[in-house]
């Protein structure tokens, strides 16, 4: 079977396209890098619909914590302490023996046990409350000159806050931010290995590397091509977020930009 | 465990929960929650280890060494670390059976990798099959460490890296004027002040590495997930004698309470180590601490 023909059967066999089978002896290499590129399919939608909805959650979240009123800030504190105190695999397991009563008990949350759904909201709540952290701590920063500024020109309410701390806060967050994109990539891999079960073998990248893995018994084939594939990823993360992170600085003098070093805050 | 838990079924309530949450499974539940502590402490140190290691390497001023220590630290960080977790372990496996395998039968003429097995002697076998269950679970336990300390030794290098270079030069460019070699300088005056610059890094790591210890479920080791599933699922009357429906999502929250205290408990005692030694040295805190005694 040419190459051509593994990638017509197998490139998004992720998704129920394809062969139905997954191959079962004489695994080409061929075969290891379509069935695993397939399997990123679902590692960027799990990561993409995270992003997407947890920015604005976390943005929410972060002036929550930021609220003067206590009974604002502290149903927001405690919503970060839980998703950044404990961890996400535990979180994944919990969260699905929860939408499995849910789904018994109630008629009409079928949907929440199946990954797609599931495992992105749960995704979703996680990152929330860590960028919720990091642009609480970017809210913080904002200089003070910034806001005395807005107060002067008699700027409120929200177009101060659009006009001025959303601006600054985005910018001041963003490396961080970054960080946090990366970290969630890489977290989707944990979906398929935590209570979520994968139906009719469409698994993400680890559960076909993993697969290969457990039938040849040789691990030095599908990892290293997994590694490639979360570098790629890694590498178009950091391409995007920079890019993003450059047009947010664009009005300051540009000798005095400097962006915090991406390398010194990669930890969450 | 109690002398009114012969026969549970007559039992109601308290007493039967009394009775249920100590029944021998659960006893390994708790024992469970040992392991988790055992493995952090162990790997803590070891990783700090190879992060040290690491972080000397890629400082060296020998060309490949520093190459690798740059690409040990750069690698691991590139992909995720379950990924590393589930290679390291039947790597580093099928590494140690090779490398015995080469050693003690070497008389041995057919090839390691037969298809899809990996075959070696079976004198060469970790453990050997003869070895009692409780080598084989220390074997594996082992192997978990030495993951876990290569993948959070690569973070440690990293933060260890960062912490070198914030040591100010002048520390070090006044132990040369007096006359110390390179070593002496690295031991004495780099390697004690780095520690307060590497803190808020290896306090980060320690919670991470902390979230990442239910990943030792997935490296085969009967840890506190895999109690918590075997428990927690269905019992039906036929094969127990406490029958109850899905607890899972009971147990589980009960991991996170157990998460959830011993990252509270962290970050108190980082607080309290960071302000011990920021005491005396030429930082913000430090500076803080000064003036509030004078």
């Amino acid at each position: 079977m040419s190459c051509v023909q593994t990638v017509q059967d197998y490139a998004f066999r992720s998704i129920g396209y394809g062969e139905r089978l997954l191959p079962r002896e004489d695994y080409t290499l061929c075969e290891h890098f379509t069935l695993i590129g397939s399997g990123m399919i679902w590692n960027i939608y799990f990561g993409l619909i995270a992003i997407l909805f947890g920015f604005f959650a976390a943005t929410g979240l972060a002036l929550a914590k930021n609220s003067r009123s206590v009974r604002v800030r502290k149903p927001a504190e405690f919503f970060i302490y839980v998703f950044r105190g404990s961890p996400l695999f535990i979180q994944m397991f919990f969260a699905y023996a929860v939408f499995l009563s849910i789904k018994q008990s109630v008629p009409g949350f079928s949907l929440l046990t199946t990954a797609w759904l599931g495992a992105s909201i749960v995704l979703f709540l996680n990152t929330t409350a860590y960028s919720a952290e990091i642009f609480f701590g970017a809210l913080q920063s904002i200089p003070k000159g910034d806001l005395e500024a807005a107060d002067a020109y008699g700027i409120t309410g929200w177009t101060r806050f659009k006009r001025i701390i959303w601006p600054s806060m985005m910018r001041l967050a963003w490396p961080a931010y970054t960080n946090e994109a990366i970290f969630l990539f890489h977290a989707t891999a944990l979906v398929y290995f935590s209570g979520f079960p994968v139906w009719q073998q469409r698994g993400d990248a680890l559960y076909y590397a993993s697969y290969f893995a457990d039938k040849t018994f040789n691990p030095f084939i599908p990892y290293p091509i997994l590694a490639f594939y979360f570098i790629l990823l890694t590498l178009a993360v950091i391409l995007i977020f920079g890019r993003i992170g450059k047009r947010l600085n664009r009005h300051l003098p540009q000798a005095v930009v400097r962006r915090p070093s991406f390398m010194r805050t990669l930890f969450r | 465990m109690f002398s009114y838990c012969t026969d549970p079924s007559t039992l109601e309530g308290l007493s039967w929960l009394s009775c249920y949450l100590t029944t021998g499974k659960h006893m390994a539940f708790y024992q469970s929650f040992g392991i988790v502590l055992v493995l952090l402490a162990i790997t803590a140190p070891v990783a700090l280890m190879f992060g040290f290691a690491g972080a000397t390497a890629a400082r060296s001023r020998i060309w490949p060494v520093s190459l690798l220590g740059k690409s040990y630290t750069a690698i691991v960080r590139g992909v995720p670390d379950i990924a590393f977790f589930m290679f390291f372990v039947i790597a580093l496996d099928q590494g140690f059976e090779y490398m015995r395998h080469k050693v003690k039968c070497p008389d041995w003429s057919e090839p390691v990798r037969q298809g899809n097995d990996f075959v070696v002697c079976a004198q060469a076998k970790l453990p050997l099959s003869t070895s009692p269950q409780w080598m084989h679970e220390t074997y594996g336990f082992a192997l978990a460490v030495l993951t876990f300390a290569i993948v959070f030794g690569a973070f440690a290098a990293n933060v260890l890296f960062g912490a070198m270079k914030a040591v100010p030069h002048a520390q070090l460019e006044t132990a040369e004027a007096y006359g110390m070699s390179s070593r002496q300088t690295f031991w004495r005056i780099l390697v004690p002040q780095m520690w307060v610059y590497a803190l808020p890094g290896l306090s980060n790591l320690w919670m991470i590495l902390i979230k990442a210890t239910p990943l030792l479920f997935l490296l085969g080791v009967e840890d506190i997930v895999y109690w918590a599933r075997e428990l927690g699922a269905t019992k039906s009357a036929k094969f127990t004698e406490y029958p109850h429906g899905n607890w899972n999502a009971y147990y589980f929250g009960g991991l996170l309470v157990f998460y959830l205290m011993l990252t509270s408990i962290s970050e108190r005692v980082y607080k309290r180590l960071s302000l011990r030694l920021s005491h005396g040295q030429a930082t913000a805190a430090g500076e803080a601490q000064r003036k509030a005694a004078t």
